[in-house]
């Protein structure tokens, strides 16, 4: 029975989803921080501004005057032009407006550059934030959405910066020069703006109010939809292999109908913001001219007063209406800032205990003191584990799938932490040794190869920062992937992009496996390291394998039983617990579950 | 840019009812400082009061109208213009799902996502900017300009004479601009494939305490495109600045041509100095015209790398249907040979033939041409020579949806989604119950899906990263078994499972789908012994093909990779 598309994504009338709301200080007070992280560029931004906005004034100044001094009788209809005064201010003004074009292009190169420096720390406090999270945390967030935030809210941030602050300063300027002129021609009249600058205020407020939900649900509906179209694109050759390019799209359409549906929506409300405030200054024109006429009929106010309150009532109005507009993009700032710093106040790995101590001369002795651990409150996957390996000694752990044998490495890497329990490292809690040191202690293999977009050699040297070419190349000898390499259009500089080379899953896992092979940790994880290699290949690089394994301790998780009989120990895990421990001879013996799965291998 | 042209032109009408609502806006915004001024010169002077009331209501009227018609306008621009990126959206969707895999590889998945993200987000910006400040600016400017010929005609042609230079400016920056905010997309393409590089690679990065290293990796690239951001933005920071220039010292020339033809006798002050004031609209309109051009290079870059995407020719068509042969084979490669990068042949001079309801194993080292046959297979590339036939018919001449019906499949490291497990193993086709059950059954994932709380509404988290590995193999046989397909294809499938699991598997498969033609990829022999029909492979080619007896006689590679792993037993 298909019952459509199930609702685990994102649906704007979900109240869970406003739990994960944004719940950290003040986002403007926080913003601040960053303008004040780079307050001198900020300042000389503002300086320009400024600078710009007087200058601006300067200019019809100056050719007032020019035109002064263009005399005219309009009696005798002759003309008296004072031609030096003439030539001389309009050399003024082309000197001016030459200087004033340099001021306005140089005061965009620094707003440009603080508005960048800011969106690079942001960025870049992002990503390094997200680093930092605990490994769980990425299995529950969806790469395209803190994609949706890297790019799209911190872009929103940084156009209503760059935009709006100088929009804001400029606002201030003018208001208040205007407010100064109209107190001094007429307190009286300035009694209009007592009744619709409260107003302008009020339905900015109240509008803007209204529209910030909606500007939240447009950040989070673009999030989910970018989140949404990463995951289906990562698939798209699943999706056509089975046909089902249609279903995907019109499930892609419920998505995209949703974020545009909130994009609208925010839109909606928003665009009555200007118009209404423009329509309240509107009304107080219109307000002013009658009451002025009425002073000026009767007796107590002048016409040329009347005239130029007005005036400036304009200038003062104008600004006005900016600011109700900034409100408004103010909203959508506020929106895409709470989604990066909501990512950014995401509990980080605890931080290292502070006696926690550094590893150095590690021996590689573990040992499990009734270890307990769940991912899940009260689904227990491992029920008390209790385990000693001597230092360079191979453990291999078998038994069947889902039975918590990759946990038991989570634990030991403290990819995730144990509820109950000790482990130890050469006797020291691993939770009291600086995660960093610890994680350096191991080398490891996972089945899941991953490497990153650089080049061959940049992913075999991950992990041994400065190795040599040499090193490099011999590890790949080792690993047996040196020719394959040599085959590829660059050899060793070949990029790997994102599908672009064809490598298989094999070729990925053996130069994974020259990646740890340059490496000089003390303890080895095996999870399944070989099991995309073909096994003559396995038995080529085996020599390989056993000189990485010497004298480290090792932990193998492997289901082919052949790669681990000659461990030191294997231990045997059903459903979380160790069922057997021995030998691969001693378990045979034994005849227990070992046996039973061994003998599987070969009905 | 046209394609995006192309797009808002079925809402041409609406769009253009909607600019001529806010030319009304706009109008009126003009005739209420008009009325302003009328109030002040001709009613107040006379001293009446009703005519002041008259006209005060009569600009709380055009207020009034002002009011509603840009609302009204603004909403429905903002409509249009959300449908059209709807729409934008929607179709990028369709065709990267109908690209070919070579041509996805050649776009790679990350600039797929920034495009279908960044750059949509971008032409919205653009199409807000110009239908909202598009008309009142033009307008401004145009109606200044023509106002000013009535003035003085020869002063206003001097200003006039000015345009062209800006428009050669804004015009020419603009094109450097489009440059420059398409390598500022490019490095958005890098920022995309670093974070999806960081969701895949966490366990390994932090394993490896390599985080350091991300950081300054990203530090990297985000001042990369920090930098072209800052380039472009500079760059087109010059329109405003010369623009403004070249009005204002037009202006100049103005006033100083103004004097010499009122010295002439050909002007008043008078005009010149109204001539400032209309001087200022004219300058206030043509900034607000660069700002839409700032908007418009953006735009249009991201219309560029969407159009790129969009104009991809159709690979891999459908060629018309040939005459069927009647070879009785199933399925049959005849000389296919294949290269992904068209030089170093990866699979080469391939031949077989299988009969329908048989079992065909394939074998062979890490990098032998496995996959690639797979693909093959279905279709994703074509093969450079030779056919592959599917019951006498190229695979070229059968439409997409036809074949694709006959595959249920498994790649490796195949794709789980955020989804509830019943989602995951149906993927959009309609399935019952039943089927499911029998399908999770024979995948040997019954029990455990069963064991879960919700069944098979239980959701799992991207990647399906709430499953072990094993179990999520065991879905995605779920998923390649429910369709009950023609051809099933197991590539690798099993690499995660015990030995145990996966001998129940087999027997499962061998007894529940006994009309299904099984294709195996495998590295144990133990998967593909049974198989009627075996390949081996070995640097793309094949290097023997028979039953396990009949290699194990005669090809001595099949006999080594037995050898390897028949060792096991002898301890």
């Amino acid at each position: 029975m298909n019952r459509g598309f199930s609702n685990t994504r994102y649906n704007p009338e979900d109240d869970k989803q406003q739990a994960r709301r944004y719940q950290g200080p003040n986002v403007f007070l926080r913003l601040s921080k960053y303008l004040l992280a780079f307050r001198w560029t900020g300042l000389l931004a503002m300086l320009l501004v400024v600078a710009a906005n007087v200058l601006a004034l300067l200019g019809p100044y100056l050719s007032g005057k020019a035109i002064d001094a263009i005399h005219f009788d309009s009696v005798t209809k002759t003309a008296n032009v004072d031609f030096p005064t003439v030539y001389r201010y309009c050399a003024y003004m082309v000197l001016f407006y030459l200087l004033s074009a340099g001021l306005s292009y140089i005061r965009s190169l620094v707003m440009t550059r603080f508005s960048q420096k800011i969106t690079r720390r942001i960025r870049s406090e992002s990503y390094n934030k997200l680093l930092s999270l605990p490994v769980a945390y990425f299995d529950k967030l969806q790469a395209g959405d803190v994609i949706s935030r890297l790019s799209y809210d911190i872009d929103t941030i940084n156009t209503s910066l760059t935009g709006d602050l100088v929009q804001i300063l400029t606002s201030l300027i003018t208001v208040t020069g205007a407010f100064v002129m109209m107190v001094s021609i007429s307190w009286k009249m300035l009694l209009v703006f007592l009744i619709t600058v409260p107003m302008s205020i009020f339905v900015t407020i109240k509008r803007s109010r209204m529209v910030r939900p909606l500007f939240r649900k447009r950040s989070a509906a673009l999030g989910a939809l970018n989140g949404y179209t990463e995951e289906i694109l990562s698939g798209s050759k699943t999706i056509k292999a089975y046909g089902k390019e249609e279903e995907f799209a019109r499930r892609y359409g419920v998505q995209n109908a949703q974020a545009s549906e909130a994009y609208f929506m925010a839109d909606y409300q928003a665009a009555t913001i200007g118009p209404s405030v423009n329509f309240i200054n509107n009304l107080s024109m219109a307000i002013i001219s009658v009451a002025g006429a009425c002073l000026f009929i009767s007796g107590s106010m002048s016409f040329g007063a009347i005239s130029a309150f007005i005036l400036y009532g304009r200038k003062f109005s104008g600004p006005i209406n900016e600011f109700s507009n900034i409100l408004a993009d103010l909203q959508s700032l506020r929106s895409a800032s709470e989604r990066v710093f909501t990512l950014m106040d995401e509990d980080p790995e605890l931080p290292d205990d502070p006696d926690a101590v550094a590893l150095t001369d590690v021996k590689g002795e573990i040992e499990f003191r009734n270890v307990k651990f769940s991912y899940v409150p009260e689904k227990e996957i491992i029920h008390g584990l209790s385990l000693k390996v001597p230092a360079g000694k191979t453990v291999a752990i078998v038994g069947p799938t889902g039975g918590g044998k990759t946990t038991i490495v989570n634990l030991l890497m403290r990819f995730y932490d144990r509820d109950s329990g000790v482990i130890l490292l050469d006797g020291i809690p691993i939770n009291k040794i600086c995660r960093d040191d610890l994680r350096k202690a191991y080398t490891m293999v996972l089945q899941e190869t991953w490497l990153m977009g650089g080049t061959v050699a940049e992913n075999i040297a991950y992990g041994k920062k400065g190795a040599t070419r040499e090193e490099i190349e011999e590890a790949a000898k080792r690993a047996g992937i040196h020719k394959f390499i040599l085959s590829l259009p660059k050899g060793y500089d070949t990029r790997m992009e994102d599908g672009g080379l064809n490598i298989s899953k094999g070729q990925k896992q053996l130069l994974t496996i020259a990646r740890s092979m340059l490496s000089d940790a003390k303890m080895l994880i095996l999870d399944e390291a070989t099991s995309n290699v073909d096994t003559r290949t396995e038995i080529k690089i085996e020599k390989a394998m056993l000189k990485l394994m010497e004298g480290k301790t090792c932990f193998v998780i492997a289901h082919r039983l052949s790669t681990v009989k000659n461990a030191d120990m294997i231990m045997v895990v059903r459903d979380g617990d160790v069922v057997e421990t021995g030998t691969h001879r001693s378990l045979l013996e034994q005849n227990g579950f070992y046996a039973e799965l061994y003998r599987s291998q070969y009905v | 840019m046209k394609r995006i042209i192309d797009y808002c032109k079925p809402f041409a009408g609406m769009l253009t009812l909607m600019l001529c609502i806010k030319f009304i806006g706009t109008m009126m915004d003009l005739v209420i400082p008009y009325l302003l001024g009328y109030i002040l010169d001709e009613v107040v002077p006379a001293k009446q009061i009703a005519p002041v009331f008259f006209w005060g209501g009569m600009m709380v009227l055009c207020a009034l109208v002002a009011v509603f018609s840009n609302i009204f306008a603004n909403r429905r621009i903002a409509r249009i213009s959300t449908d059209v990126v709807k729409k934008i959206r929607s179709d990028m969707f369709d065709k990267i799902l109908s690209l070919s895999a070579s041509q996805t590889d050649s776009f790679t998945v990350p600039s797929l996502v920034a495009r279908m993200s960044s750059d949509t987000y971008s032409i919205h910006n653009m199409l807000n900017m110009t239908f909202r400040a598009g008309v009142r600016a033009p307008i401004l400017l145009l109606g200044g300009i023509l106002i000013t010929l009535f003035i003085e005609p020869v002063l206003s042609l001097t200003l006039i004479a000015i345009l062209p230079l800006m428009a050669i400016i804004v015009i020419y920056v603009s094109k450097k601009g489009i440059r420059l905010f398409k390598t500022k997309q490019k490095k958005v393409d890098r920022m995309v494939e670093k974070v999806r590089d960081t969701f895949t690679g966490i366990r390994v990065i932090k394993a490896l305490s390599q985080v350091d290293h991300e950081k300054d990796s990203f530090g990297e690239i985000n001042s990369d495109l920090s930098h072209s951001e800052e380039k472009a933005n500079v760059t087109m920071a010059i329109t405003p600045a010369t623009v403004t220039l070249c009005l204002n010292l037009g202006m100049t020339a103005v006033v100083l041509l103004g004097a010499i033809r009122v010295q002439s006798g050909h002007a008043t002050p008078g005009q010149i100095l109204s001539f400032t004031s209309y001087f200022t609209i004219i300058l206030n309109a043509t900034l607000v015209l660069t700002r839409i051009f700032i908007a418009y290079s953006r735009g249009a870059a991201s219309a560029e790398r969407l159009s790129e995407v969009l104009d991809e020719k159709k690979d891999l068509v459908v060629l018309p249907p040939t005459e069927a042969e009647e070879n009785g084979a199933f399925l049959e490669f005849r000389n296919v040979t294949f290269s992904y990068n068209k030089n170093i042949p990866t699979v080469e001079n391939i031949s077989f033939c299988l009969n329908k309801g048989g079992t065909l194993g394939i074998i062979g080292g890490t990098g032998s041409g496995k996959s690639t046959l797979i693909q093959l297979l279905m279709r994703f590339y074509d093969p450079d020579e030779g056919s592959i036939l599917l019951e006498g018919r190229d695979l070229r001449t059968i439409p997409a949806a036809e074949l694709k019906k006959c595959f249920g499949v498994i790649f490796q490291n195949d794709f789980l989604m955020a989804d509830t497990l019943r989602e995951n193993v149906s993927f959009g086709r309609q399935i019952d119950e039943s089927d499911l059950k029998a399908a999770a059954e024979s995948a040997q994932a019954l029990s455990f899906i069963e064991a879960l709380e919700d069944g098979f509404d239980y959701a799992l988290t991207t990647k399906g990263s709430n499953l072990s590995g094993g179990q999520r193999q065991r879905v995605l046989i779920s998923r390649a078994l429910a369709g009950d397909p023609e051809i099933l294809i197991l590539d690798d499938a099993s690499s995660a499972l015990d030995y145990k699991t996966d001998a129940c598997l087999r027997t499962a498969l061998r007894e529940n789908y006994k009309n299904t033609t099984k294709i195996v990829v495998a590295q144990r022999i133990s998967s593909i012994r049974d198989a009627d029909l075996i390949l081996v492979l070995e640097h793309g080619k094949i290097c023997g093909m028979g039953t396990d007896e009949e290699l194990s006689e005669s090809c001595e590679i099949y006999r080594e990779i037995a050898q390897s792993q028949m060792g096991e037993m002898q301890l």
